[in-house]
């Protein structure tokens, strides 16, 4: 059982959406205690850091999460809310998992948006290969771990190499739509599941 | 490096698809999940959805309907059409869509853009200008291309994005359906203006096109409707064809 953290993310939909069509079970998880029924956790996100941080917090799922002892899945901005703190919300204390710190992009071109080839770093549990894929992305905001030892996969945009996907222990985040990528997300999201 | 995405348009009419030229004599071209799903396996980077009557008595079924459509699409889609308040675009993103497009209403009160960008974030935001040519100007109409402003598109363009537009979607309405290629000159001066993506719309007849689109302008993606629902082509038939010329896609 996956559980998935309802906090009104716009992509909480998409995400069980994905999982169904994969026949993933999983759960809402609109309270701590329903935590203890999953194997997994997948938290989604879009939209502000600091308005996620505060509805999280409303829910009591913000020290919840960091004292989760199982695999955890960040998309999107619930992958940047794995880290430390955001220059989006000078402040503001994200989750803590993952030493670090989410920085505005300084590309030309901001949002990066679009399908962007992945290229998977080191051994992680997200990728089944080294292989390079094409992730959809639509964010402004990018990971930038302490350790470049949590750097599980990174892209290429504008002449600027940067990270898009983190792992760090049990606690892995993703950048990218895994739910919107079409089969290289499907398979992100099974190997997830089953691994 | 980013690639260059192709994304079919679906105009919804209540829960069907219809397609007309230059916006005028629309006529049926199909069920949306059936397309929708065609265009996903064949090769589309992205869908959108245009709901042309954007009635308030078919909302429902629009909302509906994209909640069936975010059950078996795994791709991300943009529904405009009508989007005129927060509210109305809280509805659309939480039946499934990813961003939403907005045009007559922002040209009307350019505040939404903000409010938008605010409550969403601006990569949920798609400003959509139609344009019109005027002796050597480029002018934006609205309300489906009927009425036209005096605002030149790329003044528009660059006050939208300010205000937090996350892309803009250029539909030259002089080329729209008539399938004799995009607007190129246009499309090339709006995206070296704009920080963010454009999405170039209009004029889309075959492969060649595309090419042209994505080898003589920085538009980072071409949109387009009846080239795709006669089958005649699909999107990896024009991705193979960018390919060729050297241009980077998704296959």
């Amino acid at each position: 059982m996956i559980g998935i953290i309802d906090y009104g993310a716009g992509n909480l939909r998409s995400v069980s959406n994905a999982l169904d069509a994969l026949g993933v079970t999983w759960q809402h998880v609109r309270e701590p205690a329903a935590l203890s029924d999953c194997t997994r956790i997948i938290l989604p996100g879009v939209g502000h850091f600091a308005s996620a941080v505060e509805k999280l917090a409303e829910i009591n799922m913000m020290d919840a999460l960091r004292a989760v002892d199982k695999p955890l899945l960040g998309v999107c901005l619930g992958a940047q809310l794995l880290f430390d703190t955001s220059d989006e919300a000078p402040g503001v204390s994200g989750l803590g998992l993952i030493p670090g710190n989410v920085a505005l992009l300084t590309t030309r071109t901001v949002p990066h948006m679009g399908w962007n080839q992945v290229t998977p770093r080191g051994n992680n549990r997200l990728f089944d290969s080294a292989t390079p894929r094409h992730f959809y992305f639509a964010h402004s905001y990018v990971c930038e771990p302490a350790d470049n030892a949590d750097i599980a996969a990174d892209v290429t945009h504008e002449g600027a190499t940067f990270c898009v996907a983190v792992q760090c222990g049990n606690v892995c985040g993703v950048q990218f739509h895994p739910e919107k990528s079409a089969s290289a997300g499907m398979d992100l999201l099974r190997r997830f599941a089953t691994c | 490096m980013l690639t260059r995405r192709i994304i079919p348009c679906l105009d919804i009419r209540g829960d069907r698809v219809v397609k007309g030229v230059k916006f005028q004599n629309l006529r049926d071209a199909g069920d949306p999940l059936e397309r929708a799903r065609a265009y996903m396996d064949a090769g589309a980077d992205e869908l959108c959805f245009l709901d042309v009557t954007a009635s308030l008595e078919d909302r429902p079924l629009l909302l509906e309907l994209l909640q069936r459509l975010s059950r078996v699409l795994f791709i991300p889609f943009s529904v405009g059409g009508g989007v005129r308040s927060v509210d109305d675009a809280r509805d659309l993103l939480r039946s499934g869509a990813d961003k939403v497009g907005v045009n007559t209403a922002a040209v009307s009160r350019p505040d939404l853009l903000n409010e938008l960008a605010r409550a969403f974030g601006n990569q949920c935001v798609v400003l959509s200008i139609d344009t019109r040519r005027d002796g050597d100007e480029w002018y934006v109409t609205t309300h489906g291309g009927r009425e036209l402003t005096n605002r030149t598109a790329r003044a528009w363009a660059t006050e939208a994005v300010e205000r937090g537009a996350g892309e803009i979607l250029l539909n030259c309405i002089d080329t729209d359906g008539v399938r004799g290629g995009f607007e190129l000159s246009l499309t090339d001066e709006i995206a070296a203006l704009v920080p963010v993506p454009v999405i170039a719309s209009g004029g889309a007849g075959s492969p060649q096109h595309f090419v042209d689109l994505f080898t003589k302008t920085g538009a980072q993606a071409g949109l387009a409707a009846s080239i795709f629902h006669d089958g005649s082509t699909t999107p990896n038939d024009i991705k193979r064809a960018l390919q060729s010329a050297g241009v980077e896609v998704r296959l």
